[in-house]
């Protein structure tokens, strides 16, 4: 921490702009969380340019020989119909990463949202929204998920937003809590007092105040967004094919483990690397929120 | 204190089985139609309906429904045949595996917290805590194929698939259960001990273990004289969790190394959407679930006779 405590003392003047702030805050990033950080970025990376940087297309039958071993043209071999197996990892980047990113902002909006509400209005509204989430929590999620997915099919929209609203019963715990604790401060009943209206408080006064909670937490609940999903697809009800995506791809190639070819443990491994990236950085944004690491 | 815990827990298990129930009661209009294929008629939508009950009052549905899971009859599966006959071995194969992963995982994962505890911030502790931390952000199904590929398929110390039958005896049916048992063991050690590991050293900052040290007492026996028994409460709670984790984990492991288990039925059945068996099994996980963390209330409020007099 000497190196952090150097760089701190000329930059703590208070006209940085955001940049500054970004890249002084980088500097102070533990070695966790840089490495976390690159992981992240590669990641993104393939997902947004895949058409450009896979060497096929993400349907294309490229040979003949189903399950067909590294070679030239195909880096990673064929997957059990012959398609590219690299190809279908860098797309399946995309669709998982992807969805999963949806799907935790919409857990998000609508956890959020209530929590904030609950604390908010309390009374009644507070009591219900609670005991409703009480009651849905007490069921694990992987089995509410996959009883609501018995009765709706396994569509992607379906998918999304069943996780989605499953999900969001923990972020309106986290948010009800923290709005809980800002409500009662003096500003915010000042604000009141004022005689503004609940919208303008929720905006101005409490999100502000609690964003920072909310945003650190965004990279825990991503990931255990990202596993929910990419186990579902391994059990065959999640994203159906030919939809390329990590969890499947795990499934359909398992059989190669047979011959003791380690290629179905690639994209298990893309899923590992990923949460373990995120959960690095997670981390680090945690400590940083909470103040633990503010040596000052 | 006990009869209120008790009640609680029999009041989520009430409300549990309601919002399971009331989810299959939202199923989409079209879904008879969806499970009996395009050529279905309106006759036979009707009777499907019928079969199913649908054509009922909610309540009455619900009611019936309730009695008979009470007495293990779930009604008919879309299949035809009884669900309790399609579950009852099943379930039976999962919770031997869940007990037998237990039985290994929870002493193993307080031995090793207890060390950690000990050597708090030594080389062992942070081997443990940085092993730990990798495990707990790996996929379940990465864990068992490596396994499998290790294990199995390089080595050939077990088979790779414990598609295990009643006729087998004891000992095969164990060998075949090996690698299912470690990888749901990996899974839930992992959370055991770091948590153990943190009620430990939550404890050790009490005024009564400065008091133990400053009589002289060695370390360890300060750790397990003085602390072990104060952490009880905590440490149990952790560990129902977990199982009830491990109750549900079993699905993907299960169906990574093809165990005739109540997990994989669950997942056949999502798949064919056959709603009766689904429903079932969610309860049967559910009420796990909610078992598990009863008894660990009880351990904790028994372990701590201070609860049993609430003011």
């Amino acid at each position: 921490m000497s190196e952090s405590s150097l760089s701190a003392s000329p930059a703590s003047a208070p006209d940085r702009n955001m940049v500054q702030q970004i890249i002084h805050a980088l500097r102070q990033a533990p070695v966790t969380a840089l490495t976390g950080l690159v992981i992240v970025g590669i990641y993104v990376v393939a997902a947004v340019f895949a058409p450009w940087i896979a060497p096929y297309g993400e349907y294309e039958v490229v040979s003949d020989i189903p399950f067909a071993p590294w070679s030239e043209a195909n880096l990673l071999g064929t997957d059990q119909l012959g398609r590219d197996f690299l190809t279908r990892i860098i797309y399946g980047a995309r669709n998982s990463i992807g969805i999963a990113f949806v799907t935790t902002l919409l857990a998000f909006a609508i956890g959020g949202f209530f929590g904030i509400m609950a604390a908010a209005l309390r009374g009644w509204v507070d009591q219900v929204f609670s005991r409703l989430v009480d009651a849905v929590m007490s069921i694990p999620d992987l089995i509410f998920t996959l009883l609501l997915l018995a009765i709706f099919g396994s569509s992607v929209l379906n998918l999304i937003l069943i996780i989605a609203v499953l999900d969001s019963t923990r972020i309106f715990r986290i948010s009800r809590a923290s709005a809980m604790n800002v409500v009662t401060l003096d500003y915010v009943e000042a604000s009141t007092a004022r005689g503004e209206g609940l919208y303008w408080r929720i905006v101005h006064e409490i999100l502000p105040n609690i964003l920072p909670i909310l945003i650190s937490e965004f990279g825990m609940r991503f990931c255990f967004v990202f596993l929910v999903i990419a186990a579902l697809s391994f059990l065959g009800v999640g994203l159906q094919p030919p939809m390329a995506e990590w969890g499947s791809m795990v499934r359909d190639n398992a059989v190669l483990i047979n011959s003791g070819d380690i290629t179905p443990l690639i994209p298990a491994s893309a899923i590992a690397l990923l949460t373990v990236g995120v959960n690095f950085v997670a981390d680090w944004l945690l400590s940083k929120s909470s103040g633990l690491s503010n040596e000052e | 204190m006990i009869l209120q815990r008790l009640a609680l827990g029999l009041l989520s298990l009430l409300i549990v089985s309601i919002v399971i129930f009331t989810a299959v009661s939202m199923l989409p209009g079209d879904f008879a139609s969806a499970v009996l294929g395009r050529s279905a008629t309106p006759e036979t939508v009707a009777a499907f309906q019928q079969n199913l009950g649908l054509d009922q009052p909610w309540p009455r549905r619900y009611f019936q429904w309730l009695a008979g899971a009470l007495i293990g009859d779930f009604g008919n599966s879309f299949s035809n045949r009884p669900v309790s006959a399609v579950i009852g071995s099943r379930l039976f194969n999962t919770l031997k595996l869940a007990a037998l992963t237990a039985m290994i995982a929870v002493p193993i994962a307080v031995f090793l917290g207890t060390i950690c505890a000990r050597y708090r911030n030594k080389p062992i502790d942070r081997f443990l805590s940085a092993i730990t931390l990798a495990s707990i952000s790996l996929p379940e199904f990465f864990i068992a194929y490596v396994l499998m590929l290790f294990l199995a398929t390089k080595l050939h110390i077990f088979p790779t698939l414990s598609s295990i039958r009643g006729s087998m005896d004891m000992l095969e049916q164990l060998h075949r259960m090996a690698l299912p048992v470690l990888t749901l063991m990996f899974v839930t050690l992992a959370h055991m001990m770091r948590n153990t590991r943190a009620a430990l050293i939550g404890i050790m900052s009490h005024p009564y273990i400065e008091m133990a040290r400053l009589k002289g007492e060695p370390e360890m026996r300060i750790i397990l004289r003085h602390a072990l028994p104060n952490a009880i409460g905590p440490i149990a709670s952790v560990i129902a969790i977990n199982l009830a984790y491990l109750i549900a984990g079993v699905v993907v492991v299960e169906v990574v190394f093809v165990y005739p288990g109540i997990g994989q039925t669950m997942v056949d059945a999502v798949r064919n959407r056959d709603v009766p068996v689904v429903q079932a099994c969610a309860l049967i996980f559910a009420a796990n679930y909610i078992i598990l963390n009863l008894v660990a209330d009880l351990v904790s409020i028994v372990s701590n006779p201070r609860l049993l007099h609430p003011r």
